[in-house]
C-alpha cells in the first residue's frame, strides 16, 4: 500500500490489488469498504477506483491526521459470492457489438452469453455517469478492448464490456463499449432509496431472457 | 406574501449553487457545488445564511431577477460586476435590501468569470441527494431558465451587520498563479515541470467541468493506459492530446488519464474565476 500526495487536502491511496483483491481481504474495494464502515472522523469523501482509494480529508482535519488514520486501515474481505444477495439483471443478448466480441474472444455468440451469465460480477467503482458501476467479473473470457471509435448515442439499458469491465448504461449517452445486450432494469432512480441499483461491492447475476 | 425570484433573464450560464452533493461518488454523482466555493460562503455569511445556502452562479452576467411580493436581502459576491437595483446602481460585495416587485440586474464582470448572488434565506429549489446544485456533467439538480420561479427560503439566523466583503484576488492584467502540489501520476509524462515552465492560457472550451488550457503538450511518458482512478477538483489531468484540464465542480467522478498536479484547495476558487483567453501560471508547493 503506497500514499500518493493529492494537493492539500486529499490522498490518493494506491493498493497492489484491485478488485480481484477484495475476495482475499484486499484490494481498492476491501479498502473503501473498510473505511465505510469504520467511518473515521477524520475522512471526508471517498472515491474507490479500479487500484486505488482517493479520500479527501473532513473539513478541518490536518492532512497529517488523515494519513495516519490510512496507514492504519486494513482492507475487509468481501464474501466470493453473495448467492441470493446478488442483484440480477435480465439480459436480452442481441447487442450490436456480439459477433465483434465472438471474434475477439474467439468464443462463439451463445459462448459469450454463457460467459456472462455464468460468472458473479461485482460493482468495482462507479463514475462515467450516476447509477454506472464498473463491474469485475471472476475469469478474463470476456475481456475485450473498447471499440475503436465511440458510439455518438447508445441507448439507456445496453449492456456492455470494456477491458476487464463490464457495465450497464443508466442513460442514453455517448459511448466506446462493445455492446452485447440490453435491460430493462432502471439503474438510477432518484424516487428510489439508494437511487443507485449498483454500488460498490454489490454482486450482480445476468440472466438471459428471451425477446 | 411570498418570498420569490422571477428569472427573466439568464446569460450565458446561470445555475442553482450550493455547496454540492458529498458522499456519492461510490454511484457515480460527484460532489459538484458552487465552482468559487469561498464567494458562496462570503455572501451566505454576509446574509446570515448557513454558509452552504444555495445561491445563483451567474456566468458572464446576463441576470436579470425580479423580486416577489416580499422585499429581500441580496448580496452579490465572486467576480466583480455592475449591479443595480430598478436601474439604480448599488455595490456588489454587500448586502443590499431590495423592495418588492424590484428588477435586480446582474452585469457582467470586469475582472473573473463567475458571480454569485446570494439571498437571505437561501434559494429554496428541491433537493436532488441532499444538495440543490445543478451538476451539469451528471444532469442532476434544478434546471433553470427565463421564467423560473424560484421561492427563497426562511431567514434561519441574524442580520451579522457585514458591510463590506473583499474582492476576489484576479487580475486583469497580470498571470493567475495557482499553487499546486506535484500530482500522483506525474511520472507518466516526460517532463511535469512544463506545467510551471509554461504561461497558460483558458480555452473557450473550459466550463463547470474543467479548463482546457493551451501553452503546451505534455509528451506521455508510458504506453500502458492508467487504470481509472478518483479524481478531485483542483486535478489537473493529461488527456491523450497531451492539453491538459484544471478540473473544476462537475469534474468526472473517475477517469483514466495520468493527474501530473493538484492545485491547492484555496487556490481552485481562482482558478473558478479564470477567463477564456485569460492567462494563468503554476507554482508547485509541497504538500502540508
Amino acid at each position: 500500500m503506497r500514499l500518493l500526495a493529492y494537493g492539500d487536502r486529499a490522498v490518493l491511496v494506491e493498493l497492489a490489488e484491485g478488485v480481484e483483491g477484495a475476495e482475499r481481504g484486499g484490494g481498492a474495494l476491501g479498502y473503501a469498504e473498510a473505511l465505510r464502515r469504520e467511518a473515521p472522523p477524520e475522512v471526508g469523501e471517498v472515491v474507490p477506483a479500479a487500484c486505488t482509494v482517493l479520500v479527501v480529508a473532513a473539513d478541518k482535519v490536518p492532512l497529517a491526521d488523515l494519513r495516519r488514520v490510512l496507514e492504519d486501515v486494513r482492507p475487509v474481505a468481501l464474501e466470493a459470492d453473495r448467492g441470493p444477495e446478488a442483484v440480477e439483471i435480465p439480459v436480452v443478448y442481441d447487442g450490436q457489438d456480439l459477433d465483434d466480441v465472438a471474434a475477439l474472444t474467439g468464443l462463439s455468440r451463445e459462448e459469450v452469453v454463457a460467459a456472462h451469465t455464468e460468472q458473479t460480477w461485482r460493482v468495482a467503482f462507479g463514475g462515467f455517469a450516476p447509477g454506472f458501476g464498473y463491474l469485475a467479473g471472476e475469469d478474463d473470457r470476456l475481456h475485450v478492448p473498447r471499440r475503436e471509435e465511440s458510439r455518438t448515442r447508445v441507448p439507456a439499458g445496453s449492456v456492455g464490456l470494456a477491458g476487464e469491465y463490464a457495465g450497464v448504461y443508466p442513460r442514453e449517452s455517448p459511448g466506446g463499449w462493445q455492446l452485447i445486450g440490453r435491460t430493462e432494469v432502471d439503474l438510477f432512480d432518484l424516487d428510489r432509496d439508494p437511487p443507485a441499483l449498483l454500488r460498490p461491492g454489490v454482486a450482480v447475476r445476468f440472466v438471459e431472457v428471451r425477446r | 406574501m411570498t418570498r420569490t425570484l422571477t428569472l427573466h433573464a439568464t446569460g450565458p450560464l446561470t445555475t442553482v449553487q450550493d455547496l454540492g452533493r458529498p458522499g456519492y461518488a461510490g454511484i457515480g454523482v460527484g460532489r459538484s457545488g458552487a465552482a468559487d466555493r469561498g464567494a458562496l460562503r462570503q455572501g451566505n455569511r454576509a446574509l446570515g445564511n448557513p454558509e452552504g445556502a444555495a445561491g445563483l452562479e451567474i456566468t458572464l452576467g446576463g441576470l436579470d431577477v425580479e423580486v416577489g411580493d416580499e422585499a429581500l436581502w441580496l448580496c452579490v459576491t465572486g467576480a466583480v460586476c455592475d449591479l443595480t437595483v430598478d436601474g439604480r446602481g448599488m455595490g456588489s460585495h454587500a448586502p443590499v435590501r431590495v423592495e418588492a416587485g424590484a428588477r435586480v440586474r446582474v452585469g457582467s464582470p470586469s475582472v473573473g468569470l463567475r458571480s454569485y448572488l446570494c439571498v437571505r434565506g437561501g434559494v429554496d429549489a428541491d433537493l436532488v441527494l441532499g444538495s440543490r446544485s445543478r451538476d451539469l456533467l451528471a444532469g442532476l439538480g434544478p434546471e433553470i431558465d427565463a421564467g423560473t420561479v424560484l421561492p427563497v427560503g426562511e431567514p434561519a439566523g441574524a442580520m451579522p451587520g457585514i458591510d463590506h466583503l473583499p474582492w476576489p484576488r484576479v487580475s486583469a492584467d497580470e498571470p493567475v498563479v495557482l499553487r499546486a502540489v506535484r500530482g500522483p501520476r506525474a511520472d507518466w509524462v516526460a517532463d511535469p515541470d512544463l506545467l510551471t515552465a509554461t504561461t497558460w492560457t483558458a480555452t473557450d472550451r473550459s466550463n463547470r467541468v474543467g479548463a482546457r488550457l493551451d501553452g503546451a503538450r505534455f509528451e506521455h511518458a508510458r504506453d500502458r493506459q492508467l487504470p481509472s482512478e478518483g479524481a478531485w477538483r483542483g486535478a489537473v489531468q493529461v488527456p491523450p492530446s497531451g492539453q491538459p484540464v484544471l478540473f473544476l465542480a462537475d469534474h468526472p467522478v473517475t477517469g483514466g488519464y495520468p493527474v501530473v498536479a493538484v492545485v491547492v484547495v484555496d487556490d481552485v476558487d481562482l482558478a473558478a474565476q479564470v477567463r477564456p483567453g485569460q492567462s494563468l501560471r503554476f507554482r508547485w508547493v509541497e504538500a502540508p
